[in-house]
């Protein structure tokens, strides 16, 4: 027997199921993290924000093609209509930053299930290849219809009200990031119940063997269109949170890219472990900066072969690495 | 007059030109212990699929307690009461061999898709769940994940699974393939521990466990039966010999 | 009606070149994507590198089209065997995820490299003058590239079509295709006919990228700009289906085409709802199998 064995064997076994979804200490460590970048970092708040944002959109990501399997080049599409749903209603008098929230995941998310809905009837490189054809179909409709979305010149005039009435978005960025930390506060609660639910667990089950969960009666389409949906409503608020912070919304936010971008991201963190945006995005986020003053060529240079040897020599991330130190000296 | 458990009416497949399954009429009363044998590629374990709607059927169709579920998607077929194992195991490797169950009692219980509450807090689908494995003398390794177990007790989590849905008709596909004979024994003790009311078909290569295990036998060969009967019939049919002799030597 | 005919006709010529070049830049994917099961999103690398190595040949050198195209050809073909035994292979039982990212990586690293080597912008292919100029075909003048584009597609469909009915070669691959397990236990040397199919894929990606530089230009974003429509080509077709992936590119080729042409504002967003509409009546392609 191992020292696992042994620490796990005290538990009854019922119980150490039954009590798995509680909350353990180190889960208090990025909101620790959180709270101390406010406080000593002040002049970075702005990154900090953005930095949240993507840490929220790997989070939605997360669910998606960590937990329920589904392998997407297309996560962006959500962030975008999110982006664009804030934008637009901020731009044409809605100035209440939540209430824009709301609607920025009931239309991501209407689409989520949508288009869930076709293209999870294909699998493989058929499913692929539509995730990124929703894309490039949203992309190309907001270049188009540039008289709504500013088309390549970006969405301007975004006015955003006070918080809850009271607090300014102020130019250091106080206000915005402490406002994307709470909402990433709500959003992480949400996604960790629906983790640890029976739901949650059945994605898992369909992410390790589908065939199985189809024998035992399970409605696996749905359940998949189920978590596509929730995914894309999350990623949605995380795209209204980029475009109230920003006050802007540029073509960008609906691209290839940004969908390679937070794949690289919770998959550098490591995927279906709910942990892993936290630590991907900060550390992308930041790197990118740092590179990006450098050519940007490089940083695609940079980024592509540390995902070649991700693959190759680290699969599971960081926090997968992590497990595995751990599993060695427990 | 009671319907059958499960039965099937000229219930055919073909992939392209091979026929794999030929008009079968196929009847499993209530409470059977029935075995399916054939040789290797005779088409038993295409016939578990088509009744359990893995793959779609060409010609025929399928009845569940006397109700044509022929158009029926799987998890509707499951609901009303087919369980089955596979002949290769199909399960959660990552997870341990509780949560393999819990997974199966969720969904039974309709509780699968529950989005919110934890799935922890369902303590009685957990507690079921495990004296399933304690039945099955699993309960060892109830916090393994399933991939570290041996295989013969992988086959063991295959049958508790198909349990977790307390099944009216339980399709068990080759549950000994792999398990080394001494184990085999205690597969069969499970089998001698299902309920009574439980219709189940077994597809199985030991003779061994067939006779000791089944009241009746069909033969299947070359997607069509060959025969049906007690065992002692199968024992003294010359089809039944020559189509097995053939086949041992060929191994 | 004297509007119509000669739009029409235009439509189709240039729809069908752009439908050649799309075909020759993702055969080999799906043969690839039906042999291995490998989801290669880099496979466009190997159509941008024929288009980089053809124009510099041509430029740098002073090489003649022909001849640069036939040596870009061959470069491709043998550097995409070296990458298929160092690296693809080691990821052919990785998970799709892991394909994805891996192949991704190598995408942004090839693009980086691109920038680096010729800079951010289009690199024009110097046409020789054979290929200048237009053709008249049926009373009307015809772009002469174009036509040796489609005549060239047209003719490489063919041979590949032949080969792969005809030769133990094509035998070989349309076994494995089937079923691997299968033409492994019959003596089919499986690694061997991995490392020549990547060869040829990439060979003809290469051909698609040098002939068609001037239909798809060749920047450092072609390999991510233009992957979409290389995956609609080889999922429409059908996975590890030759024939498949040629009607889908003349059906993508020549809809888009018109599409853009015909409705100019929404026309792209047509052919997506197109494809949406196909894929929900035959999920597996049109030449695919369930
Ligand atoms: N998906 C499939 N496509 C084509 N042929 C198949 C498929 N599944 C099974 N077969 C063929 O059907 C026959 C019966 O297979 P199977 O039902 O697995 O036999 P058994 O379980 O009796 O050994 C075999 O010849 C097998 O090759
Ligand atoms: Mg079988």
């Amino acid at each position: 027997m191992t020292k696992l064995d042994r620490r796990t064997a005290a538990v009854h076994p019922v119980d150490h199921i039954a009590h798995s979804h509680r909350l353990r200490w180190p889960e208090a460590l990025p909101w620790l993290l959180i709270a101390a970048t406010y406080l000593l970092f002040p002049s970075y708040l702005a990154l900090g924000s953005q930095v949240l944002i993507m840490v929220l959109f790997a989070l939605s990501l997360d669910l998606v093609l960590g937990y329920a399997g589904i392998v997407t080049l297309g996560h962006a599409a959500f962030f975008g209509l999110g982006a664009y749903t804030a934008g637009l209603l901020a731009a044409h008098g809605w100035s209440e930053p939540i209430s824009a929230l709301f609607a920025a995941a009931v239309v991501a998310g209407a689409f989520g299930a949508a288009s869930g809905a076709i293209i999870l009837r294909t699998s493989g490189l058929t499913l692929l290849m539509l995730t990124l054809a929703v894309v490039s179909l949203l992309a190309e409709a907001a270049n188009k219809a540039d008289s709504i979305t500013g088309g390549a010149d970006g969405l301007q005039g975004i006015v955003i009200n006070p918080l809850l009435g009271r607090f300014d978005f102020d130019l250091y960025g106080r206000t915005a990031y402490l406002y994307c930390a709470a909402v990433l506060l709500v959003m992480w609660y949400v996604v960790r119940r629906l983790v640890h639910s029976p739901f949650g667990r059945s994605l898992t089950g369909i992410r390790e063997n589908r065939l199985r969960m189809h024998a035992i009666g399970a409605p696996v389409r749905r359940r998949l269109v189920t978590a596509y949906a929730i995914g894309a409503a999350v990623a949605g608020v995380a795209g209204a949170l980029q475009a109230q912070t920003t006050q802007f919304v540029a073509l960008n936010v609906i691209s290839f890219h940004l969908s390679a971008a937070v794949l690289i991201i919770l998959i550098f963190g490591g995927a279906g472990r709910l942990y892993g945006a936290f630590v991907g995005a900060p550390i992308y986020m930041v790197a990118q900066d740092m590179l990006s003053r450098l050519d940007p060529v490089y940083w695609f240079f940079w980024v592509g072969l540390l995902l070649v040897l991700v693959v190759l020599f680290a699969r599971g991330g960081i926090l997968g690495c992590v497990d595995g130190v751990r599993r060695r000296w427990p | 007059m009671t319907s059958p458990a499960l039965e099937t009416r000229r219930l055919s497949k073909s992939f392209g030109a091979l026929v794999v399954t030929n008009e079968v009429d196929f009847k499993l009363e209530r409470g059977a212990r029935h075995a399916l044998i054939g040789p290797n590629g005779a088409g038993k374990t295409t016939f578990i699929n088509l009744i359990t709607g893995r793959i779609p059927h060409s010609a025929g169709c399928v009845l569940l307690d006397g109700e044509d579920v022929s158009a029926l998607p799987q998890e509707a077929r499951v609901k009303r009461g087919l369980g089955r194992t596979f002949q290769i195991n199909t399960l959660f490797p990552d997870l341990s061999v509780l949560e393999n169950v819990v997974m199966a009692v969720s969904e039974r219980q309709g509780r699968g898709g529950d989005l919110f509450r934890p799935a922890g807090s369902r303590r009685d689908i957990i507690d079921e769940a495990y004296d399933l494995l304690e039945r099955l003398r699993l309960a060892d390794d109830a916090l393994r994940p399933v991939r570290t177990i041996a295989y013969g007790r992988q086959r063991l989590v295959e049958i508790a699974i198909a349990l977790g849905l307390k099944p009216k008709v339980l399709l068990l596909d080759e549950p000994a393939a792999g398990v080394p004979s001494a184990e085999t024994a205690l597969i069969l003790d499970v089998m001698a521990e299902l309920p009574a009311e439980m219709a189940v078909l077994i597809i199985e290569h030991d003779m061994d466990l067939v006779f000791r295990f089944a009241r009746r036998i069909t033969v299947l060969v070359q997607g069509a039966v060959l025969t049906e009967g007690s065992p002692a019939e199968i024992l003294a049919d010359p089809r039944v010999r020559e189509v097995y002799l053939g086949e041992r030597r060929h191994d | 009606m004297s509007q119509f005919l000669p739009a029409l006709v235009s439509i189709l010529f240039h729809g069908l070149a752009y439908a050649m070049v799309l075909y020759l830049a993702a055969v080999g994917l799906s043969v690839t994507m039906g042999l291995m099961g490998f989801a290669n999103l880099a496979h466009g690398v190997f159509a941008m590198a024929g288009g980089y190595l053809t124009i510099t040949l041509m430029a740098a050198l002073g090489v003649g089209f022909l001849p640069a195209l036939a040596v870009a050809i061959l470069a491709v073909a043998a550097a995409s065997v070296v990458l298929e035994r160092t690296l693809y292979a080691r990821l052919y039982t990785a998970s799709e995820i892991d394909q994805v990212l891996f192949t991704i990586g190598l995408v942004y690293m090839a693009t980086a490299a691109a920038t680096f080597f010729w800079g951010p912008s289009p690199q024009h292919l110097a046409l020789p003058a054979a290929l200048q100029g237009d053709i008249p075909l049926v009373g009307r003048q015809f772009p002469t590239y174009r036509a040796f584009v489609i005549v060239m597609g047209f003719a490489t469909a063919l041979g590949l079509w032949a080969g792969i009915e005809r030769t133990r070669f094509g035998a070989m691959i349309r076994a494995a295709v089937d079923n691997r397990a299968m033409a492994r236990s019959v003596g089919i040397d499986t690694d061997r006919l991995f490392s020549l199919t990547f060869a040829l894929g990439g060979g003809l990606a290469a051909l698609g990228g040098g002939i068609g530089a001037e239909i798809l230009s060749i920047h450092p974003a072609y390999a991510i700009e233009h992957l979409v429509y290389f995956l609609i080509v080889v999922a429409v077709g059908g996975m590890g289906s030759i024939r498949g992936p040629f009607f889908a590119a003349l059906l993508l080729g020549i809809g888009d085409t018109a599409c853009k042409y015909l409705f100019p504002e929404i026309g792209a967003v047509f052919i997506y709802i197109a494809l949406f509409i196909l894929l929900l009546w035959r999920p597996a392609g049109l030449f695919g199998r369930a």
